[in-house]
C-alpha cells in the first residue's frame, strides 16, 4: 500500500501539549514540512520562545535553544552571526515578540538579520492562562479585562507587520492564518517565502500566523477559526507587506 | 616575543580577548568602558571577527548566550547600571553551563549614580546577581597587566568549567594609561573542543541549549550539577596577592584600584617603621578565605578598604571567623581613597591596637 501521508522528518514523534483545536500544531507541522522539501533538517537551528511553545524542540528534530521571554531574535543573531551557513528561525507568540520582545525584534529586523521569525499571533496570552495580549482585540474578553480590552485604559493592539515591513533590514513580512485549509496552504508557501529569503542572505523575514487558542478565548475549535476569519483578519489584515527580490 | 603597548585598562583587555580567540563582541555603550567595545569594533574586523552594538544591554547579553550556545568564545562589556540590565541574561548563561566573558568596570552607584570609579557591585558580582543558585567566577585586576593576564585567563576558566567569568574592574582600572606587554605565542589559542555546542544537528544527534526543567527532582539535580562544578572551581582557583605580609602586625584587605593605593601607603607606613602588609584577594570568587584565615595566627589586626559602603568585609569576617580584628575605611560615590587616607587609617589602627 502506497503511503500517503506520513509525519515529517523534521517532527520527532512525541506528541504535543497543545490543546485541542489550538493552531501551533498545523504551524508546527507546516514550518517541518518546509524545512524538509528545503532539505535544511542538518543545518536549521531553532530558538523556542516563552509562552505555549517553549517546548517545540520536544517536537522539532532540530538543533535549539531556548530563549530567555523576548529574547529569541538577540540569541538568534548571536548564533547566525557565529555560523552564517545555518539557517536560523525564531518561533515567538504574541506576548514574547509584540510586548516583552519588541526591542530585540524591531532592532534584528533592521539590522537585516538573517533569520526567520515565525510569529504567532492568537491575541491572548496562552500558557499563563488567557490575559490580555499587546494583540488582544477592542473589545475582546481575557482574565486581565473583564469586561472586554477597552482602549481609553489598554491602549490598541500592535499591528506587528505594518510597523516592521517599514524597515529596510525587513526583507519579508507576511500575514497568513491557518484557519482553514485555503489558509493553510498560503500560510506554508509565505513560510517556504521567509526561509528562502534568509537562504539568500535577502535579509530579515518574518510570518505572523494567526491562529486559533479555543481554550483561553472560551470557544469551540469551530466558533475559534471562525473568530480568526471575521474578528482577527477585520483588525490584521492577511497579505504580503514585503517581499524582496534577488539583485 | 613580547610587543609593549602604552594602552588605557579597557583597550588591554579588549586587545587580551583577541589574543584568547574573542571573535565576538556583543556590547551597548556606557561610561566609563566604552574604548573596550570601540576597539573591538576595529580589532575584530581586523581578525575576522564579529562586533556588534547591540540595542540593549538586554539584548547584548542574549547575543552572547546566542554566539556561546553556537560554540564560540565571546564578550560582552560595561558598568554597573548597564549590568544591572544583564542579570536576566547571566543566570540564563550560568544555568545553561555556557561559558563568556563579562566585564564590568565599576562606576558609583545606586540608579544612574555616576561615572567616577566604584566597588560597590561585590554582592552583584559574587553572590549571584540574577535570580537562582549560581555563581560567575570574578577576578579583579589592580593594574592594566593585570587586567590583560586576567583577561586571557578568564576565557580559559570559562571554557573549563562552562561557566560565566566576570573580570571586575573599575573606571579607574579602565581609563589609566599604562604599558602593557603581550605575549605573543606562535600559535592562537584554542578552545578546548564544544560537543555541547549548537551546530546544525549534522551528527545526527540534535544539541539543545536549554534551562527549563519543570520536573523539580530534575532541576534539583541540575542545581546541584552546577554546584558541584563551583566546588571544583572553590578547590582550583583561589588567587590571591600577599604582600609584605611576613612580618606584618597590621594587614590591609583591599582589591583593584584600592589595593594597589594601599601598596604606596604600605611602603610610606613601612618608612615610618610600622609592620604593615596587604592581602589582596585576585579571585573574588571563589574568594581566598583560607589565606585570610591563615593571617590571623600572627595578626590581630586587619583593616578592610573599599569603595564601597562594606561589601567584600562581609567575606573577609567570614576568611577571620572573629580570631583577630577587622576594621573599615572607605570612601563612595566615585570618590577614591587616597593613600594619605589610608596611611591616617593605618596609624589611628595601631594606636588603638596598643
Amino acid at each position: 500500500m502506497e503511503t500517503v501521508f506520513k509525519r515529517s522528518r523534521t517532527l520527532t514523534s512525541v506528541n504535543t501539549h497543545y490543546c485541542p483545536g489550538c493552531g501551533h500544531g498545523i504551524i508546527h507541522r507546516l514550518v517541518a514540512e518546509v524545512i524538509d522539501e528545503l532539505g535544511i533538517r542538518e543545518k536549521t537551528v531553532a530558538v523556542a520562545p516563552v509562552g505555549c511553545a517553549v517546548l517545540l524542540y520536544n517536537y522539532f528534530d532540530l538543533d535549539a535553544y531556548e530563549a530567555a521571554h523576548g529574547r529569541a531574535p538577540a540569541i538568534a543573531t548571536g548564533c547566525k552571526r557565529v555560523h552564517p551557513e545555518l539557517v536560523v528561525f525564531t518561533y515567538q507568540g504574541d506576548g514574547d515578540l509584540a510586548a516583552i520582545g519588541t526591542a530585540e525584534i524591531v532592532h534584528a529586523a533592521a539590522r537585516g538579520e538573517r533569520i526567520t521569525t515565525i510569529f504567532v499571533n492568537n491575541a491572548i496570552y496562552g500558557m499563563t492562562g488567557g490575559q490580555m495580549a499587546p494583540t488582544t482585540l477592542i473589545g475582546q474578553k481575557t482574565t486581565t479585562t473583564p469586561n472586554g480590552r477597552m482602549s481609553d485604559k489598554a491602549g490598541f493592539p500592535l499591528r506587528v507587520c505594518e510597523m516592521l515591513a517599514t524597515l529596510e533590514g525587513a526583507a519579508y513580512i507576511s500575514r497568513v492564518s491557518v484557519s482553514n485549509s485555503k489558509n493553510v496552504i498560503q500560510a506554508k508557501r509565505a513560510i517556504k517565502k521567509a526561509f528562502e529569503t534568509q537562504i539568500k542572505n535577502l535579509g530579515f523575514s518574518l510570518v505572523e500566523v494567526l491562529s486559533q487558542c479555543p481554550t483561553n478565548w472560551r470557544m469551540t475549535s469551530v466558533e475559534s477559526t471562525k473568530w480568526v476569519d471575521e474578528k482577527m483578519a477585520a483588525y490584521f489584515p492577511l497579505g504580503e507587506f514585503k517581499s524582496t527580490k534577488e539583485e | 616575543m613580547i610587543a609593549r603597548k602604552f594602552m588605557a585598562g579597557n583597550e588591554a583587555i579588549a586587545e587580551a580577548a583577541v589574543q584568547a580567540g574573542c571573535r565576538y563582541y556583543f556590547g551597548y555603550p556606557i561610561t566609563p568602558q566604552n574604548e573596550i567595545g570601540e576597539y573591538m569594533s576595529w580589532r575584530l574586523q581586523e581578525v575576522g571577527g564579529t562586533f556588534l552594538q547591540a540595542e540593549s544591554e538586554v539584548a547584548a547579553i542574549y547575543m552572547v548566550f546566542g554566539a556561546a550556545g553556537a560554540g564560540a568564545r565571546v564578550m560582552t562589556s560595561s558598568s554597573s547600571p548597564g549590568i544591572s540590565l544583564m542579570q536576566e541574561g547571566i543566570s540564563y548563561i550560568a544555568a545553561a553551563e555556557l561559558p563568556c566573558v563579562l566585564v564590568n568596570m565599576m562606576r558609583g552607584g545606586p540608579g544612574l549614580g555616576g561615572i567616577h570609579p566604584s566597588q560597590s557591585d561585590y554582592f552583584q558580582a559574587t553572590k549571584g546577581g540574577g535570580h537562582g543558585d549560581y555563581h560567575l567566577l570574578v577576578l579583579a585586576p589592580s593594574t592594566g597587566q593585570e587586567a590583560a593576564n586576567l583577561t586571557m585567563l578568564a576565557f580559559d576558566l570559562a571554557d573549563k568549567y562552562r561557566n560565566p567569568v566576570m573580570i571586575l574592574g573599575d573606571g579607574n582600572i579602565g581609563q589609566m594609561m599604562e604599558p602593557i606587554e603581550f605575549k605573543q605565542s606562535e600559535k592562537p589559542p584554542v578552545a578546548p573542543k564544544k560537543d555541547w555546542a549548537i551546530t546544525g544537528a549534522i551528527s545526527g544527534k540534535r544539541k539543545l541549549i536549554k534551562t527549563l526543567y519543570l520536573d523539580p527532582v530534575i532541576l534539583e539535580k541540575r542545581n546541584l550539577e552546577i554546584n558541584r562544578k563551583l566546588r571544583e572551581a572553590v578547590k582550583n582557583e583561589v588567587r590571591f596577592e600577599s604582600y609584605m605580609t611576613d612580618d606584618a602586625r597590621i594587614v590591609i584587605a583591599a582589591y583593584g584600584t584600592v589595593a594597589r593605593i594601599a601598596k604606596t601607603a604600605i611602603k610610606v607606613l613601612r618608612a615610618k617603621g610600622l609592620k604593615v602588609g596587604l592581602l589582596r584577594p585576585i579571585s573574588l570568587y571563589p574568594f581566598p578565605y583560607q589565606a585570610f584565615a591563615q593571617m590571623t595566627e600572627k595578626v590581630r589586626d586587619f583593616l578592610v578598604v573599599e569603595m564601597s559602603m562594606g561589601q567584600m568585609i562581609e567575606d573577609v569576617k567570614l576568611g577571620i571567623c572573629n580570631k583577630s580584628r577587622v576594621h573599615f575605611y572607605n570612601r563612595v560615590g566615585g570618590m577614591v581613597p587616597s593613600y594619605d587616607e589610608i596611611i591616617a587609617e593605618v596609624e589611628k589602627t595601631a594606636k588603638e591596637a596598643v
